[in-house]
């Protein structure tokens, strides 16, 4: 259900900002498990740091730094704001 | 006749304070454990006001009751099985979107529900205000502004406790609306699962969890945990709630 010019949150770069569009994860259990920890569909996101290995990357979600893995972060799809 | 002795469960996310809370309500007077089969600390302290005394029990951190951890099983199956007398939920001031899922997710549950607001000092020093009169509209239940570390707000949240168990407050708890399939499909389920569960289980709340599949919900109500015996008649009839 991805828009055309939607993208996987997990092709962001560090400082990037994001807005979700939605989340697809197949596993329902996970999903929920997103969405309680803030990431919902309209929310906005903001691209931390990556380990050292790439992966996990830590993100900004409403006030809060979550990490999560690329498992996850390839199957919310959203868009980048535009900060200027 | 009048109860003199409440039961209080302490909700809340992660590292909203509320420990730090618990700790100011009870003192020394605690003590702390793992909950039965689980390695999850359950700690319990007692505290007395206005005559009065409270046996408060708080409950893991949690992001949600959607349980998909042990520490959010535990939140959930108290809430459900011991039925607390009253419930705080203390919310972090300075992420109050974050922790209003929560917040909302015990409301669909209960609505013997007092909302404290938790971390006003760390909110101020942000410039973040709460305006908490609008919040108690909204919410339909009390919502008490504090700062659990620096022990403001502590009494008008105890006086809260104690106008809530008293019957003084009436709480009119906010029930989220879904879409009118979500919501044809609720009321298509409820009056079986009133007639599988009985009153004693949030009817609502129930058909919400089977919609959305929730597994460890249907084996919760077909073996609840330890629980007070009072209850026995009501989850003697949960056998065939599968079949719903």
């Amino acid at each position: 259900m991805a828009e055309r010019n939607d993208c996987p949150l997990s092709r962001m770069k560090q400082g990037d900002r994001f807005r979700i569009a939605n989340i697809a994860i197949p596993d329902p259990v996970l999903r929920r498990r997103l969405l309680d920890l803030g990431f919902v569909p309209g929310g906005e996101i903001e691209v931390g740091q990556k380990s050292p290995l790439g992966d996990p990357t830590a993100y900004r979600v409403r006030g809060t730094t979550i990490a999560l893995r690329k498992e996850e972060s390839n199957y919310i799809y959203g868009e980048r704001i535009n900060n200027d | 006749m009048t109860r003199t002795n409440y039961t209080i469960a302490l909700m809340g996310n992660p590292n909203t304070g509320k420990s730090t809370l618990f700790n100011v309500l009870t003192g020394l007077r605690q003590h702390t454990g793992n909950w039965p089969g689980k390695t999850v600390i359950r700690a319990e302290g007692e505290f007395a006001h206005r005559g009065a005394t409270y046996r408060i029990v708080d409950l893991p951190g949690t992001y949600s009751l959607y349980s998909n951890s042990a520490d959010e099983e535990v939140a959930r199956d108290f809430l459900l099985f011991e039925r607390p007398d009253l419930t705080i939920v203390v919310v972090d001031a300075t992420a109050l979107e974050r922790n209003l899922n929560l917040a909302l997710q015990v409301l669909e549950i209960t609505g013997r529900v007092i909302v404290a607001v938790n971390l006003m000092d760390e909110a101020k020093k942000k410039g973040i205000l709460i305006n908490s009169k609008k919040l108690e509209n909204k919410l339909g239940v009390p919502v008490v502004p504090i700062s659990a570390r620096n022990k403001e707000g502590i009494d008008k949240l105890m006086n809260t406790v104690d106008a809530m168990v008293r019957g003084r407050i009436k709480t009119n708890p906010l029930s989220i609306q879904y879409s009118p399939e979500i919501e044809q499909a609720i009321s298509k389920l409820m009056p079986n699962i009133r007639e599988t569960v009985g009153d004693a289980y949030p009817a609502r709340w129930i058909a919400l969890r089977l919609l959305d599949g929730d597994t460890s919900l249907l084996a919760a109500l077909k073996q609840p945990p330890q629980r007070d015996t009072k209850e026995e008649g009501a989850y003697a009839c949960c056998g065939s709630v599968e079949s719903i």
